[in-house]
């Protein structure tokens, strides 16, 4: 049998990657307003600065720099791969904040304190996140408790807990964790040639090959495994679940320690490379949590979108450091990064709206098709 | 021991505020995650009051105006959660996260422009300092410094108390976080009753921020947002069950638990004990999440919070 070709607009897919778009689009104006109102005669350099990145460096830098927003993506991949994970069982992993923090508490304490090479730093940063992940998921299923509350409360009990940890690793004279190149090279993630691409930056390592391939893993594990499957019908229906013989309170608690390790993964590959160090006197959760929320919606809410936004916004976050300092300042990508996980949230409203007028049409066209019959019928 | 009993009050109040306002957007089915944003919004706008109001303008004028544009900001702000989780039915979860980012991000950008306005180009801080007027809110008793924001705070917590269990308005808002479809097959104005909720949260939120970074220092960096005490103010609201004055004895005991962590240090005893400063911090968390674990069977939360209204489900 020929399968019909559906068009364009009618597909799923094209309606979210076009309520994306609208959204981003949305979220640069509104953005580009708020140069223009600071100060009109530098907010199209601005704007461009931002949307040019690493772009409008030569050469060599640009790669450096190219380089460096990969590795940065990186564990923005990983973060909303946990969100969107997690929330195919319909859990809002809000912890994923948390989680990630715990991964870079496991991973650095690891690496500086028992001075082991940099699998092991990785597998520890890994099983601290989804230990966490499922407390989460065991205080939802055994004791009812909502898990964007719990996540909250276990957000800053991790924040607070990893600064007390990691303060007994810290450099003597600064907030910061000791170097990792200094101390424990070993620990630093094999870069197997990579940074020679990408003009001998250092912290370009295997890290970001191999998140690719976990979120075509992810995406594999969700739509075309028995376990997916089981995720998602947990996630439609908790009761049809449990009815049809699955294990629903289980998946829930898998579910949020893969969440949970994924988030500890992204932190592993991002601080093992030595690009970053833990500040001990860090006083509110890292945004990288929050922006893993933003990305697992900007890419509909899919691993493989969720590659491509979590470039952009990482894209469009290093563009901000380029604006023009002594006039705008450089958190305006975050505003426009805030901005368009807000419009995100209207997506439902965005596609309801385009399915609309694609029914609409439908209508009218069956209508039309009516007349003709019955104008047929007459003669 | 006055310093301690003086933090513990003020940080109450701050956190009574809060958490009352996120007691009545949740009372109306809506949950207000974006509470912590709200603050560093009602923040700014008190903040530049008492930065651009000049001393003279006398007690009561100052601390009146500061009031009146932090909750008027805040309300302002919290516009964005009920436009878009009340009248376009989007996810309420994503909207509070958003507002959070947006709020910090949005006043760095504004704070920081002024600055750099202001001053030519040599100034990109996120600073707003405020040394002088915030003497216009203290009034000193001996050694206790006794601050007009304590007092509206009472006002606020009686006022609230009424509102909810006194009246006809108070009932109607309650039941639209229950069961909103009996409360419309009675005639109430869901959509109105939310948008109502949401707004109070605004207000109080929006004033405890203010109330907040005037609490110990004089100048506030707003890169920081308000570290985490709109959150704080959620886990309040759950330990004090959804009730005003359950939320205010809550608040007192997070506000002093919150306390001791800021003036342990001055303590003998307590630095005998030898208890690092962020355990004080993670204390309030861990007892909320133990409260939570025990009591969540038989919830007191609202049973429509975080539910979306659809006029045509039963």
């Amino acid at each position: 049998m020929k399968k019909e070709k559906t068009p364009l607009i009618r597909q799923d897919g094209f309606q979210t990657l076009l309520s994306s778009l609208v959204c981003v689009l949305g979220g640069l104006i509104i953005g580009y307003i708020v140069l223009l109102l600071i100060e009109p005669s530098g907010a199209f350099g601005a704007i461009t600065a931002i949307m040019k990145s690493f772009f409008r460096y030569p050469g060599k830098m640009m790669l450096k720099y190219f380089g460096q927003t990969l590795v940065r993506t990186v564990p923005l991949l990983m973060c909303s791969l946990s969100v969107l994970f997690a929330y195919k069982v319909g859990m809002f992993n809000i912890g994923v904040a948390g989680q990630y923090v715990a991964g870079a508490c496991g991973c650095l304490y690891a690496a500086l304190a028992w001075k082991l090479p940099w699998l092991p730093c990785l597998l520890i940063g890994m099983v601290a996140a989804g230990l966490l992940g499922a407390i989460s998921g065991l205080l939802k299923t055994k004791c009812n408790v909502n898990v964007v509350i719990s996540g909250i409360m276990l957000n800053w009990i991790t924040l607070y807990l990893t600064n007390l940890i990691l303060g007994k690793v810290k450099s003597p004279n600064s907030p910061y964790t000791l170097e990792l190149r200094g101390n424990n090279p070993g620990a630093l993630l094999p870069r197997m040639g990579l940074d020679k691409l990408f003009n001998n930056e250092k912290s370009v390592t295997i890290a970001i090959p191999l998140a690719v391939i976990i979120a075509v893993a992810i995406w594999f594990v969700l739509n075309k495994t028995k376990f997916g499957y089981e995720l998602k019908a947990t996630g439609h229906n908790y009761h049809a679940a449990r009815y049809a013989g699955m294990k629903e309170n289980w998946n829930i608690i898998v579910t949020m320690f893969i969440a949970g390790a994924l988030a500890g993964l992204g932190a592993g590959m991002l601080f093992l490379t030595g690009i970053e160090n833990w500040e001990t006197t860090t006083s509110s959760v890292p945004a990288m949590g929050f922006n893993g929320i933003a990305v697992a919606f900007l890419g509909g809410l899919s691993p493989i979108g969720s590659i491509l936004s979590s470039f952009f916004i990482q894209y469009i976050t290093f563009g901000g450091g380029n604006v023009d300092l002594q006039v705008y300042s450089s958190q305006i990508s975050s505003l426009i990064s805030s901005l368009i996980i807000y419009l995100c949230a209207f997506v439902g409203f965005f596609k309801f709206f385009i399915q609309g007028r694609i029914r609409k049409k439908d209508e009218k066209l069956a209508a039309g098709a009516a007349e003709k019959r019955e104008g047929g019928d007459a003669k | 021991m006055i310093l301690l009993l003086q933090y513990t009050i003020i940080f109450a109040s701050v956190l009574m505020l809060v958490a009352l306002g996120g007691c009545f957007s949740e009372r109306s089915g809506v949950i207000n995650i974006g509470l912590e944003g709200t603050m560093v919004i009602g923040a700014l706008g008190g903040a530049l009051v008492m930065k651009y109001l000049p001393v003279s303008a006398g007690a009561f004028a100052m601390v009146a105006l500061t009031v009146l544009a932090s909750a008027l900001l805040g309300m302002l702000f919290s516009l964005f959660l009920a436009v878009a989780a009340i009248s376009f039915k989007a996810d309420q979860t994503i909207i509070g996260t958003a507002m959070n980012m947006l709020a910090t991000a949005g006043a760095t950008v504004a704070v920081k422009a002024m600055n750099t306005i202001a001053s030519g180009g040599n100034d990109v801080s996120s600073d707003i300092a405020y040394t002088h007027t915030k003497d216009l809110f203290i009034v000193r008793l001996g050694e206790f410094e006794f601050n007009w924001f304590m007092l509206i705070a009472f006002v606020c917590l009686i006022i609230s108390y009424v509102a909810l269990y006194k009246t006809r308005f108070g009932l109607r808002l309650r039941s639209c976080g229950e069961h909103p479809q009996a409360s419309a097959s009675v005639g109430i104005n869901v959509f109105k009753m939310r948008y109502a909720g949401v707004l109070i949260s605004g207000l109080l939120a929006g004033l405890g921020g203010i109330v907040y970074i005037t609490a110990g220092v004089s100048v506030w960096k707003f890169e920081y947002g308000v570290a985490g005490f709109g959150f704080l103010a959620m886990a309040v609201m759950i330990f004090g069950a959804w009730h005003p004055l359950r939320i205010a004895l809550a608040a007192l005991l997070f506000g002093f638990l919150r306390a001791l962590g800021n003036v342990y240090s001055g303590f003998d005893f307590m630095l005998a004990l030898n208890i690092p400063g962020v355990v004080y911090n993670m204390l309030p968390y861990i007892i909320s999440l133990v409260v939570l674990a025990f009591t969540s069977k038989k919830s007191r939360a609202p049973k429509a919070a975080g539910l979306i209204y659809d006029k045509g489900s039963r």
